[in-house]
């Protein structure tokens, strides 16, 4: 096997054996990079340059990972002990501060800042012995579905066809790890952004509980809603990922002080006795048709339903008791009230943006302060952080609030009981990861109602808190890999890993299971 | 279709955010803004006790799961020349602005 087709757990595995190198793992993925890759995205690059490429980065740190790697090479070598990730590539979304590199959160405003730290759930990875590649595109300040929004183009590809999306906002990250580039990459989830692109890019893509992993040095977006995880090839790797970032953090309140337990240990124990709940709600999904302007509800495709109902028919061969009908009433109100509650934690968020302390300033027409803070916002913001902080400002204006965002909030707590009522009943949830497959690039963009609607499987659990995953369930008939999703109860990564993994020890012999994106080297 | 936000009112939001915008862009996103609103509406749908409470987040918070709240100390940053080396214009030591609009008092 090519080095750079490793996972994760079999890096460490070699390089500790002495079989391989850190250096030579880190060479291979450079080598990947190189050929399938592309142009990284830079302002005022072109969307449309080299179509056949994946374009996940935007700053490739190859030195900083060449000193990293060496420093792995030379610990093994003095017979120290290495960490659970030496050795092992990672890339991070870049909307994570990794101290002394560029970290541009995919926007005009911050395509100058050299983070003066690195973010928590970073420095936790370079302690295990992680090699740091660099940092991969998003939407701009994660605010999208496809990665079409970054400042930074041309914006990554889906590596099974691109011509389509990646999906997002972590899109360079779940593209990156489908295209070989790395075995593990670092995104974040306010409303499935890891979960959505890493079902279009076939991958696996960990939501932790909300509190899991710190965000300390997350560049914030919907603060009561972000969520750092792991993406992954493997089940295996999300869980030694999450083990290595997970856990409290002085710098971070909301990080929580529940134990971490030993996910890779608790792997192999699979599903026996398990009850998993299939729900109604979520083969379904309501959207606003943008042609009447009323609300439609469709059934999810077939091939999204039946790849759930195959799911729980072998995990039921398994041992695991298969519940149906959980009701979950109010999965359709978790995308309007995202609109509500997202946009004001993000309006308030991107007030520090002001081309004062850090970040772009603009030059031109200044008269005074308020001057300067217009021009910098109106000259950096795209057009999707725009949007955010205008529905911010109105729907929680004094004269409206109480309409939207209390009543936002006060939906939130039935969203939230739903899981409880559900987890009461069940341990897990299995539901499709998203209504559709990766789209055509250009398919949704500029619709800002449709591109949401493109979470509204993944987003009831942001409101929640609870953690999921989207693991690979198989190609459709374009060839574009699907994703199934396990829902559970707050800090219950541990089981829904568990559930992850027998699912792939049952669909070991499948066909898809061997099916790799083709690209051109 | 009415539309909630009207120019006066989107006006007003593009003030009070801090922006400025083209025709062709405050046009869009204030179509943007109102389709999203039709979206937002549906919440209206939802019966909504007078007991239920709003929920700031989703995962409660209990003393058993959180960290002490620390003490309310400042502590100086080890390297404050490498946060200002970001600014945009920094003069000794000081982060330069233009001219701060004010009222000269009686």
């Amino acid at each position: 096997m090519k080095l750079h087709e490793l996972t994760a757990l079999e890096i460490t595995q070699k390089i500790k054996a002495r079989q391989v190198s850190a250096e030579e793992v880190l060479d291979a993925h450079l080598r990947r990079i190189e050929a399938v890759d592309g142009l990284p995205g830079r302002l005022d690059g072109d969307s449309s340059a080299e179509p056949s490429k994946v374009h996940a980065f935007i700053t490739l740190t190859a030195e900083r990972a060449r000193a990293q790697a060496r420093a792995v090479d030379e610990k093994l070598a003095a017979g120290q002990d290495l960490g659970p990730l030496a050795g092992v590539p990672v890339t991070v979304k870049d909307i994570f501060c990794v101290e002394d590199t560029p970290s541009t959160a995919a926007s005009k405003i911050l395509a100058n800042f050299n983070a003066p730290y690195t973010a928590t759930a970073v420095e936790r990875m370079e302690a295990a012995g992680a090699v740091i590649l660099g940092k991969v595109n998003l939407d701009e300040f994660t605010y999208g579905s496809s990665n079409e929004s970054s400042a930074f183009q041309p914006a990554p590809r889906n590596p099974w066809d691109t011509s389509r999306v990646p999906g997002g906002s972590s899109g360079g990250s779940a593209a990156s790890v489908a295209a070989y580039e790395a075995p593990l990459s670092l995104g974040t989830d306010t409303a499935g952004s890891i979960r959505q692109p890493a079902a279009f890019c076939g991958v696996v893509g960990m939501k932790p509980t909300y509190g899991r992993v710190s965000r300390y040095g997350l560049i914030a977006f919907g603060s009561s809603l972000d969520c750092p995880g792991p993406l992954s090839r493997t089940v295996a790797d999300s869980a030694l990922m999450l083990q290595t970032i997970a856990g409290a953090d002085p710098r971070d309140a909301t990080a929580v002080t529940v134990p971490v337990p030993d996910y890779v240990a608790e792997l192999e124990k699979g599903v026996r006795g398990l009850k998993i709940g299939l729900s109604p709600e979520y083969f379904q999904i309501t959207y606003l048709d943008a042609v009447t302007g009323k609300l439609e509800t469709q059934p999810v495709p077939d091939v999204m339903k039946n790849a759930v109902l195959d799911a729980a028919q072998r995990l039921a061969a398994m041992g695991a008791e298969i519940v149906e009908n959980v009701p979950m009433p109010h999965t359709r109100y978790g995308i309007p009230a995202y609109f509500v509650i997202s946009r004001v934690e993000a309006a308030s968020n991107l007030h520090r943006f002001d081309g004062v302390k850090y970040g772009y300033r603009a030059q031109a027409g200044i008269t005074d302060l308020r001057s300067m803070y217009r021009r910098t916002r109106a000259e950096a913001f795209g057009p999707q952080p725009k949007l955010r902080i205008l529905m911010g400002m109105y729907v929680s204006a004094a004269q409206y609030s109480e309409q939207y965002y209390n009543r936002a909030l006060r939906v939130r707590s039935l969203l939230r009981r739903d899981f409880d009522e559900a987890f009461a009943k069940v341990d897990l949830l299995l539901t499709p990861t998203t209504p559709t497959s990766a789209f055509p690039i250009g398919g949704l963009y500029g619709d800002s109602v449709l591109m949401q609607y493109a979470d509204q499987l993944t987003v009831p659990g942001n409101h929640a808190g609870v953690p999921g995953i989207s693991i690979p369930a198989g190609l459709d008939a374009d060839g574009l890999p699907i994703g199934i999703q396990f829902l559970g109860p707050d800090f219950s990564e541990d089981i829904i890993l568990r559930a992850s993994r027998a699912y792939e020890v049952a669909t070991e012999s499948e066909s898809w299971r061997q099916a790799k994106p083709a690209l051109a080297e | 279709m009415s539309e909630p936000i009207t120019r006066e009112v989107f006006n007003h939001l593009v003030e009070l955010a801090a922006l400025e915008l083209t025709p062709d862009e405050a046009e869009y996103l204030r179509r943007q803004l109102n389709n999203q609103l039709t979206a937002i509406d549906d919440l209206n749908q939802v019966p909504l006790d007078p007991d239920t409470p709003v929920a700031s987040h989703g995962v409660p918070y209990t003393p058993a799961t959180s960290a002490p709240i620390r003490a309310d100390e400042w502590h100086p940053h080890p390297d404050p020349a490498k946060l200002l080396k970001g600014a945009p214009e920094v003069d000794d030591g000081y982060i330069i602005v233009p001219e701060i609009p004010h009222q000269d008092l009686d």
